[in-house]
């Protein structure tokens, strides 16, 4: 009798305990994801809505088996989705090169500074991105702070385009996205132990040498949930495109918001979701094998 | 110059405290290793002894003052291109390398011959006695294992010198022991010279043919462990290893004896047979070790101390009897255990007198500052 009233009591606690967030999680979550699913699998109604007929064709529009009677195939979706997963792989390389050098320097710096640093990088937050956004629309535009500088140094002579570009939205990326490659490049750059580093040079190890065997094998706990964390919301990002691509420059979240926005598709835009979805857990799914290979001594963040 | 595997020459190094100012922990050092030679560095935490091993590594950048690696002036080169490899104090395994690459380090980055390779970290690891563990991680391996790891990484590019820094500190007392043995079996195997860091002074006199003292940036002594114990230079040496009586005062010198009065009334008689000789009036301190006390019978000759028993503890070898004199200097004696129904007897009147022969007191001249700077020029 004690053993299953206790029993009972541990899964009172555990519903109390996780009760909240799982019953939040269910409703605002998991729901809405499965009606898109569904959405997803239906008929767009002629002014928008949907039909409720099982209707494949919606991924068929951006895989190429098209409803003829309907619409056609067209790759620029396929485009879309091949540019923003060159945007966010740039943007995660380009986070990358700025936080990882930078972490080193600061993990360095006495500890009064440190924490400094990191306020300093963590600054950004205390604004709103919109408003962040825009004064890079300030600085990128043709009468911009940029083209000022350019052209009264004269490396050009009349203003370029430089927003409304593929640049200007990496720009922007880099900018958003620096915070979240830095916390856990930091994490894993801080606690390396320089004993190893020296183990390595008193071992005949070079620079070179002692970065790619020791140091770097090292941080890449750090470096691989940073990329993870940048090239996930990269991806789907449509603020930044919206701000800084303008009509030129469209990305798979830009696409989506208009078609459940714009052209009231609902079923196309839930399938092209779904293929975001798709795509970024192929890629966490192809991580945690390579983890689970490497062992159990290095989780994603440390 | 060619004759001694490393000459250090007054290696001097100050480092800058983050509070301002700056600490010297080296200060002018000489120091000469001769070859196949285990020479311990041991002193206090901060006496200079991890810089003093790092500036023959390379990993501290010396201010003033040479090194010399088997005749060649390596003061410049970094610690890659120095033919020394060193043992960590906490081994510094690295830890997503499996032991056999750890082991083959210093050989992949040497890019050596496969085959030859896997042969060398197969007998290095045979000669720690963790043959066959290769595959192993390091985190999968006791405290002691991942010591014989370290020291076959350190030993496997055939270093003209290894370094050891502190590498049995966080070892249990018995691991400790059998290790002190094995280094220095292993030392003799290899035939190169050692030079071992270390502030346990059971450890040093275990293990060296020599034993350098460091204090304040200086080199207080260096002989064998032996010459060492019995004949400290001063009394930072002789209280550094090996409790010790230590008894200040002024030298009473006559044609019969030497006897040393101290402020307190004592009258410590020394035979100054060999070592230094003071001339009368000199300030000098008497030292007697603690197991050169006996217990006076009734009908002693020599001199003698009468103490107060503080406290008696039995070690199961000896009895330590710490007492005080009758003007409350602190005296500490060992006597071995076979002496039980005298020290029992001492024991329940409160009070022993002890006898000590004068040829074992050892004189030391008093600790000036200037004491110390000759002492640092004397090196082997």
């Amino acid at each position: 009798m004690s053993t299953s009233s206790l029993h009972r009591r541990r899964l009172a606690h555990l519903g109390i305990l996780l009760g909240p967030a799982s019953g939040f999680l269910a409703i605002f979550f998991l729901c809405p994801l499965v009606i898109m699913l569904v959405y997803s699998f239906l008929e767009p109604g002629l002014y928008g809505g949907a039909e409720w007929v099982f209707y494949p064709d919606n991924y068929g529009r951006i895989l190429g088996f098209a409803n003829p009677d309907f619409e056609v195939y067209d790759p620029v979706y396929i485009a879309i989705f091949l540019r923003s997963l060159r945007i966010a792989l740039v943007t995660v390389a380009a986070t990358l090169l700025v936080c990882y050098p930078a972490a080193f320097q600061i993990s360095r710096l006495p500890s009064r500074w440190k924490n400094f640093a990191l306020f300093l990088i963590t600054l950004p937050f205390f604004a709103s991105l919109i408003v962040r956004l825009f004064i890079w629309v300030l600085i990128l535009k043709k009468t911009g702070f940029a083209n000022m500088v350019l052209t009264s140094l004269h490396i050009v002579s009349t203003p370029v385009e430089l927003i409304y570009t593929e640049g200007a939205i990496v720009i922007g990326m880099v900018y958003v996205f620096i915070p979240f490659m830095f916390l856990p490049v930091y994490a894993s750059v801080e606690k390396l132990d320089w004993s190893l580093v020296r183990a390595s040079q008193d071992l005949g190890a070079n620079g070179f040498q002692t970065f790619w065997r020791v140091i770097f094998p090292l941080t890449l706990p750090g470096v691989i949930g940073g990329s993870i964390i940048v090239f996930i919301p990269a991806l789907g990002n449509f603020i930044v495109p919206a701000v800084l691509g303008g009509a030129k420059v469209m990305m798979l979240g830009n696409l989506i918001e208009q078609q459940f926005l714009g052209a009231r598709n609902w079923p196309f835009g839930a399938a092209l979701a779904m293929l975001v979805m798709a795509a970024v857990l192929a890629i966490l799914f192809f991580y945690i094998r390579f983890e689970a290979r490497r062992g159990d001594d290095a989780p994603v963040l440390r | 110059m060619g004759e001694h595997i490393v000459q250090l020459e007054r290696a001097t190094k100050a480092f800058a405290l983050p509070e301002g100012g700056t600490i010297t922990a080296l200060h002018g050092i000489d120091l000469d290793v001769e070859r196949n030679e285990f020479l311990t560095l041991l002193g206090p935490s901060g006496c200079g002894k991890t810089t003093l091993l790092h500036a023959i590594s390379g990993f501290v950048q010396l201010d003033a003052g040479k090194v010399r690696i088997d005749g060649d002036d390596v003061t410049e080169r970094p610690p890659h291109r120095r033919p020394v490899n060193t043992v960590f104090q906490n081994y510094a395994l690295f830890p997503h390398m499996s032991v056999g690459s750890n082991v083959g380090y210093a050989l992949d980055i040497a890019r050596t011959d496969r085959k030859e390779r896997n042969q060398r970290v197969g007998s290095a690891l045979e000669l720690v006695g963790l043959g066959g563990l290769e595959n192993r991680l390091p985190r999968q391996l006791s405290g002691g294992q991942q010591q014989r790891v370290a020291l076959a990484r350190a030993i496997i590019a055939r270093p003209k010198l290894l370094l050891l820094d502190e590498p049995l500190s966080a070892l249990d007392r018995n691991l400790r022991q059998a290790m002190q043995i094995e280094l220095k079996t292993l030392q003799a195997e290899l035939g190169i010279s050692f030079i071992f860091v270390t502030h346990d002074q059971e450890e040093a006199l275990t293990m060296s043919d020599r034993l350098a003292v460091l204090n304040k940036g200086l080199i207080q002594q260096i002989d064998t462990p032996r010459t060492v114990y019995d004949r400290p230079t001063n009394a930072f040496v002789a209280s550094f290893i090996g409790a010790s009586n230590l008894f200040e005062g002024t030298v009473r010198r006559s044609s019969a004896s030497t006897t040393v009065a101290t402020a307190d009334g004592l009258q410590i008689e020394a035979a100054c047979a060999g070592g230094w000789k003071p001339g009368d009036g000199a300030a000098a301190t008497a030292l007697i070790r603690p197991e050169q006390f006996a217990l006076a019978g009734a009908g002693a000759t020599g001199p003698t101390i009468e103490i107060a028993i503080e406290q008696v503890v039995f070690t199961g070898l000896t009895f330590q009897i710490h007492g005080h004199t009758a003007s409350g200097r602190k005296i500490v004696a060992i006597i071995a255990a076979i002496r039980r129904a005298d020290v029992a007897q001492a024991e329940k009147d409160g009070k022993v007198r002890l006898g000590y022969d004068p040829a074992a007191v050892h004189l030391l001249p008093d600790d000036a500052p200037a004491a110390n700077e000759a002492v640092a020029g004397v090196a082997a």
